[in-house]
């Protein structure tokens, strides 16, 4: 039996698609066998952002109207091992996605997977409580301003009522914080919310924060996860974010403006 | 204040008012959504009840259902003007 975690944020543009692909392969990376799977119907791009594009035949849609089944559909990963990627649909029908449909093909996956990583659309629309509704957790990608941490509440009351979990009387799903394109320098001058502000007004227990970094940016450019990169600020704040979804205690890191040496304070910004 | 100061605490100001708005807001919308569906509309009412003899804020009544337990317990919070002495 597979664990199902949903990538989700309400507002769009936020990292969900980064951190899906992400904490995907970090997943992979430690030995658990990870699907990871687009719900964004009409958009796609999870597949860019893994650099599988070339590589996609048939999609979610074909394998829920049986055009295709999943061996066919599935895209493993060169890269991890145990890593596979269910690229969405462009299909401009947003009714495509049925319930029935994803419950089999989730359960599908189930039999075979660790870790399903579902990649919610923005929005609370139908992708979006699709993404959600099978869940067993959620993480919720939040940047720290006033719209994207509105929105991220809106989607725990929904994380709390409409899942399968909560509709079968068990209670919301647990939903973990993950604050991106954090910026240490701006929290510090007072003009960016910090993960403290964010933490207190959403109340719910913190996955990680993740800076913003131009690595993000270069690695999607390449088509390759950020977590791989490990030089990274960005990867090696999504390697931390990974091991402690899977248990692992780690501190958190990237929180405060790097000190300086004497020539950075004489001619830095 | 000295002249660093003054430069200090107006940038302090946006992080900090953005946190001040969230909060409001967020809460406004947790009593919406958690609550029975007549809630707002009790909330409305209590409020002209109210205006009828003290002239509030339209935030100045707030409600809130917590649950304990099996027991149900309704908060009201009416914020009465400063009174001119
Ligand atoms: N930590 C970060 N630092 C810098 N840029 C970032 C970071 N995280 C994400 N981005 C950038 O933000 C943009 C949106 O990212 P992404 O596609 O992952 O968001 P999304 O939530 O999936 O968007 P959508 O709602 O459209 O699906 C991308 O250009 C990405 O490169
Ligand atoms: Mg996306």
């Amino acid at each position: 039996m597979a664990k199902i975690v949903v990538v989700t944020s309400g507002k769009g543009g936020v990292g969900k698609t980064t951190t899906s692909a992400a904490i995907s392969t970090g997943l992979a990376r430690a030995g658990h066998r990870t699907a990871v799977v687009d719900f964004d119907v009409g958009l796609r791009n999870l597949d860019l952002i893994m650099g599988v594009e070339r590589r996609v035949v048939y999609d979610f849609v074909n394998v829920i109207n049986g055009d295709a089944n999943l061996k066919q559909t599935l895209i493993r990963d060169k890269r991890v091992d145990g890593l596979y990627i269910l690229p969405a649909s462009q299909t401009r029908d947003k009714d495509a996605l049925t319930t029935e449909g994803v419950e089999r093909v989730l359960n599908e996956l189930s039999e075979d997977f660790d870790y399903i990583i579902c990649d919610s659309p923005a929005g609370i629309e139908r992708g979006a409580l699709m993404a959600a509704y099978f869940a067993d957790e959620a993480i919720v990608v939040t940047n720290p301003e006033v719209s994207s941490v509105r929105d991220s509440d809106r989607i725990l009351g929904i994380l709390s009522s409409k899942t399968r979990h909560a509709e079968q009387g068990n209670g919301p799903i647990p939903g973990r914080l993950l604050l991106t394109r954090y910026s240490p320098e701006r929290v510090a001058r007072g003009e960016m919310l910090s993960v403290e502000d964010v933490q207190e007004i959403l109340a719910v227990d913190l996955l990680g924060v993740i800076p913003e970094s131009r690595a993000v940016l270069n690695a999607s450019n390449a088509g390759t996860p950020v977590i791989l990169d490990e030089d990274s600020d960005a990867g090696q704040a999504y390697a931390d974010a990974a091991a402690r979804f899977l248990g692992e205690e780690r501190e958190h890191r990237f929180l405060d403006v790097p000190r300086k040496g004497l020539f950075g304070r004489l001619f830095g910004s | 204040m000295s002249f660093f100061d003054y430069f200090r605490s107006r940038k302090t100001r946006s992080a900090q008012l953005a946190k001040e708005r969230l909060q409001v807001i967020v809460a406004r919308e947790r009593v919406h959504r958690d609550g029975p569906d007549y809630l707002p509309r009790l909330q409305e009412e209590i409020l002209n009840v109210i205006r009828k003899y003290v002239q509030v804020d339209e935030d100045a009544v707030s409600i809130q259902l917590e649950r304990d337990g099996n027991c149900e317990v309704l908060e009201l919070n009416v914020t009465l003007p400063e009174q001119r002495v």
